[in-house]
């Protein structure tokens, strides 16, 4: 029999907001343990909550982003348990009336046909502090010591619909979550660095028979630190429940543990033993009642988010798709090409020297775009000369190599190195007829009707010129020379 | 009469004239102390020595000729479930026995800034949880009148502190009763403001949707000065109120001429001492005799009051003391532990009493799955009832008058193995705060040697209506 799976994912987002959740210490990754904590997120006795108005609107932010109902009434809830790293033995989370609900997200499966992943509700949460043990794991420690940093940073928690448009393979599991990540990096709210545990998935499987509409029970999964981790999980678990059943074993609901080292789930604890959270409003807070004019204001300053800025760079600029998905892959990215966009004309040859170019040097030096060495108002100073035929394309690469390494604007390599480009047509009219000259054996194979060798001529012209001269003009004069080959051969 | 056993208004005035100063009142109050400490237990923490030191302040204030702070010199008692920088504040539990805040509550903050002096941290039920003071981990606050009664509680260190001349002033907390009971057995005044009227910010929760600070002194303009301090919006607490903070003081004269006054019919049935509902009655004669116009009113949910209250504010504090683990503050166990598990469970076994171990497994209970629909659910509806019962009620009344408690204060130990008994003590106060509503205990009266307590019920945010009535009271009964 063949299985299909349900995928759906609870995703952790922490927020970046300047200041936590509830109390005014300062959202911080990697300061020294306990140095941005107050008597509000050490859980002291007697310190109350004050919601962070920012963490509000991101959520907001990201509920009009994956087309979710914003309730205009939201509640916070506490959610009951002990653990060493939760100062106050509950969490300060939702659970009725979260700040987003039922919305969707886009995706592309792998035909190209686009798909919309259902998503259930989008709650704000605060994080816990952190564990560091004193030896590789809880049990193994002689001790463990908290650090509270990290208490009370927002969380949002995003998860997908298992009903209604559920994800259906690894591969769509993937693409949303790639979609997801680059959605919330165009909002603007989330670094999203998995590394960082700024961007953490639970995520829920089950298997049922190709074509049942009844659900099978379903595992969570946690403890998955990477992106690799997550597709590793999925897939095991997938094949895991697979075999169950065809073996006629049943699946009981479950939490499951990915092994980092064995690359396999393992149980954690069965249905029986969840823990009973005990929800109940959290009487410290009240009500979040969102006005109109509030999610208006939201709306109108929402940033352009992915597909619509692929859109309108498809349409308004021509550069061709499979770039437009480069370019809006990565906020990044995008926001490097919109601030040369602005600054230059041809925004398909800036497009392509991004992608082509300034790329090739990044990936070699490991170097993030957002801290490229080249401003972006020098990098269209670049893409203009070339437009403008100031300088040749081979020149250009090697501007744009010495830009990269000593941080200097075009002009000036162009003014240092002498690379003014060889206008003149008598010069160049003199190196192609010298070139011509010493080159027989070239020059008979040509008229013997070979095309190979009027590149190797170019590459002649080009060498003594330093690549000084444009070799589009160089091939024409030779081209010209050979008068028999210019109704077949190619220009 | 010693300069600790006069009326805050009149110290104040007699600083302010320089007859005395800060320093000799404050060692009065010590010496006070010193002389019944060991009987009455008014305290769990004495600060004797920064007492005297902010006393030299608030005199060198007055010496210096600048405009003084209205509380300048005037020592005050700080119930222990106020959070109070680097003084220990243990809630009256084991748990926080050696638990030292690193922070000020927003209350200890502005009484401090009002220029008032710090005498001390007073004794309490732990955790707020309790009628009779009988459940501190310090020992029962005995009450003043006659130390074999108990003092009431929870507040009822902060009771008999000012009963006694221990503190001039006291601050309290009000949960289901907590300032009131104590007041009405020690004879003296206390007020439970309006819920959001007071910052909640630095007073431990006990059940955070009915917790409020209130103040205790000798007559009720006293406690309109106390009040006229802490009032006030807090942006450190969400539940606190951005409402109008009127001058206390200034309405307290305007008499009772035609105010209306309910008495809630449910509050005077079976299950009171007559004892206590006569001397009320009388009380509530004076004041009709006086001017005001007594209405005959209902409460018709008053029988499901106690019971809501005992789940919401269960629940609550489930959740509230979960954050006492053992793992940042206060009580570690001292003995082995296998894992984290075993800490706290043995952290909590030892450190929490009897009472507060009863309630955190009936709140654990009423949250659970399965029970919160048919408990917690249930409660919070009841709790709606009451509250419109009484805005029903505040239609056709300018305030309302109830006995503080259907009984007299008992003695030690006559009521502590009969938890239900306790709770009962409750009846009459606990309404109020499943409403958020003002209310205000004054002394209207003695039977057989113990005081009698007469509650004033207000509308929300209508303090000034309590303390008129409550202030008219006192002068026509010929108190203070």
């Amino acid at each position: 029999m063949e299985f299909e799976p349900v995928i759906a994912f609870e995703t952790h987002v922490e927020l970046k907001t300047k200041t936590k959740l509830f109390c005014g210490c300062a959202v911080s990754f990697d300061a020294p343990p306990n140095t941005h904590i107050c008597p509000v997120c050490t859980g002291q006795p007697g310190a109350l909550p004050v919601l962070n108005k920012k963490a509000v609107q991101y959520t907001v932010r990201a509920g009009l982003a994956l087309n979710c109902t914003i309730n205009r009434k939201s509640r916070f809830a506490r959610k009951n348990y002990f653990y060493p790293d939760l100062p106050k033995g509950y969490q300060i989370s939702q659970y009725e009336l979260p700040f987003c609900q039922d919305g969707y997200l886009e995706i592309t499966t792998p035909d190209g046909s686009p798909y919309a992943v259902g998503i259930k509700r989008i709650h704000l949460e605060e994080d816990a502090g952190k564990l560091v043990h004193s030896s590789s794991s809880f049990e193994s420690s002689e001790y463990s010591l908290v650090d509270f940093n990290r208490a009370c940073v927002p969380l949002l928690e995003i998860v997908t619909d298992h009903e209604r448009n559920p994800l259906r393979s690894p591969v769509e599991a993937r693409a949303y979550l790639e979609k997801l990540i680059q959605v919330l990096r165009y909002l603007d709210i989330s670094e999203c660095a998995i590394e960082k545990g700024q961007f953490r998935c639970d995520v829920n499987v089950s298997v049922r028979p190709r074509g049942s509409k009844a659900f099978g029970n379903r595992a969570e999964i946690k403890n998955m630190a990477s992106f690799k981790a997550i597709m590793d999980a999925l897939g095991y678990e997938i094949e895991r429940q697979s075999e169950s059943l065809r073996s006629g074993r049943k699946i009981p609901q479950e939490t499951r543990l990915f092994d980092e080292a064995k690359r396999i789930t393992v149980p954690m604890r069965s249905k029986e033993d969840a823990p009973d959270y005990r929800y109940f409003p959290d009487p410290d807070l009240v009500d979040v009642e969102l006005d109109l004019e509030f999610i208006e204001r939201i709306k109108k300053t929402m940033p352009e988010l992915p597909d619509q800025e692929a859109k309108r760079l498809t349409e308004e600029y021509g550069i061709p798709r499979s770039e437009v998905l480069i370019l809006t892959r990565d906020k990044h990215v995008s926001n490097y090409f919109a601030s040369c966009a602005s600054q230059t004309r041809d925004r398909k040859k800036l497009s392509r020297w991004i992608i082509k170019e300034l790329f090739k040097l990044l990936n070699a030096s490991g170097i993030p775009i957002e801290k490229c060495p080249i401003t972006p108002k020098n990098f269209s100073r670049l893409i203009n000369l070339l437009s403008e035929g100031e300088v040749t394309d081979t020149m250009g690469r090697s501007i744009l190599e010495e830009m990269f390494s000593e941080k200097v604007d075009p002009q000036s390599v162009v003014a240092k190195r002498g690379l003014k480009p060889i206008q003149s047509a008598k010069v160049l009219e003199n190196l192609v007829d010298q070139v011509v000259k010493n080159n027989p054996d070239a020059v008979s194979k040509i008229r013997a009707g070979e095309t190979k060798p009027i590149n190797f001529l170019v590459g002649r012209v080009m060498q003594k010129t330093q690549g000084r001269a444009d070799p589009k003009v160089v091939r024409d004069m030779i081209a010209k020379k050979f008068p028999s080959r210019q109704k077949s051969g190619k220009k | 009469m010693d300069l600790c056993d006069k009326s805050a208004f009149e110290l104040a005035a007699m600083l302010r004239r320089r007859e005395i100063t800060s320093v000799e009142l404050t060692q009065s109050v010590l010496s006070r102390i010193e002389q019944k400490e060991p009987i009455i237990n008014a305290f769990i923490t004495v600060t004797e020595e920064t007492a005297l030191k902010q006393a030299e302040a608030a005199d060198r204030r007055f010496r210096s000729g600048k405009k003084v702070p209205s509380l300048n010199g005037i020592p005050i008692a700080i119930k222990d479930i106020l959070c109070t920088k680097g003084i220990t504040t243990t809630c009256g539990s084991a748990i926080l026995q050696n638990y030292v805040p690193p922070y000020n509550a927003t209350v200890v903050r502005k009484v401090l800034r009002s220029g008032a002096v710090i005498i001390g941290k007073t004794n309490m039920d732990e955790f707020a949880m309790g009628s009779s003071n009988e459940n501190s981990a310090f020992g029962p606050a005995r009450n003043p009148v006659n130390p074999q009664y108990v003092a009431g509680g929870s507040s009822g260190g902060s009771a008999a502190a000012v009963a006694a001349g221990e503190a001039v002033l006291a601050l309290g907390s009000d949960t289901g009763g907590s300032i009131r009971l104590p007041s009405a057995f020690c004879g003296i005044t206390g007020i439970k403001p309006t819920y959001g009227r007071v910052s909640r910010y630095g007073l431990v929760s006990y059940a955070s949707s009915l917790d409020q600070v209130g103040v205790l002194g000798r007559s009720t303009r006293d406690c309109a000065m106390l009040l006229n301090v802490i009032c006030g919006h807090d942006r450190m607490d969400s539940t606190s109120a951005d409402a109008k903070k009127p001058d206390f003081l200034r309405s307290l004269d305007r008499g009772i001429e035609g105010i209306r006054v309910g008495l809630p019919r449910e509050y005077f049935v079976e299950g009171i001492d007559s004892r206590v509902k006569e001397t009320i009655l009388a009380a509530v004669n004076l004041l009709a005799e006086n001017g005001a116009h007594v209405i005959d009113i209902s409460l018709p949910h008053t029988r499901y009051a106690v019971s809501a209250y005992y789940l919401v504010a269960t629940a609550e504090a489930s959740s509230n003391l979960a954050r006492y683990d053992g793992v940042k503050y206060g009580l570690r166990t001292k003995t082995d532990f296998a894992d984290s598990g075993q800490m706290y469970e043995k952290t909590r076994r030892e450190g929490f009493g009897k009472e507060v171990k009863r309630r955190i497994m009936l709140g654990t209970f009423v949250l659970s799955a399965g029970y919160y629909e048919a408990y917690y659910k249930k409660a919070q509806q009841a709790r709606t009832l009451v509250r419109e019962d009484f805005e029903k009620a505040f239609e056709s009344v300018d305030c309302m008058i109830a006995p503080v408690s259907p009984c007299l204060p008992f003695k030690l130990g006559e009521k502590i193995s009969d938890p239900l008994q306790m709770y009962l003590v409750d009846i009459y106060t606990v309404s109020l705060n499943l409403a958020g509503l003002p209310g205000m205990s004054i002394n209207c009266g003695w039977a057989d040697g113990l005081p009698v307590g007469m509650q004033i019920i207000g509308k929300p945010f209508d303090e000034q209506t309590v303390l008129r009535v409550g202030h008219a009271y006192e002068m026509m009964a010929g108190k203070k």
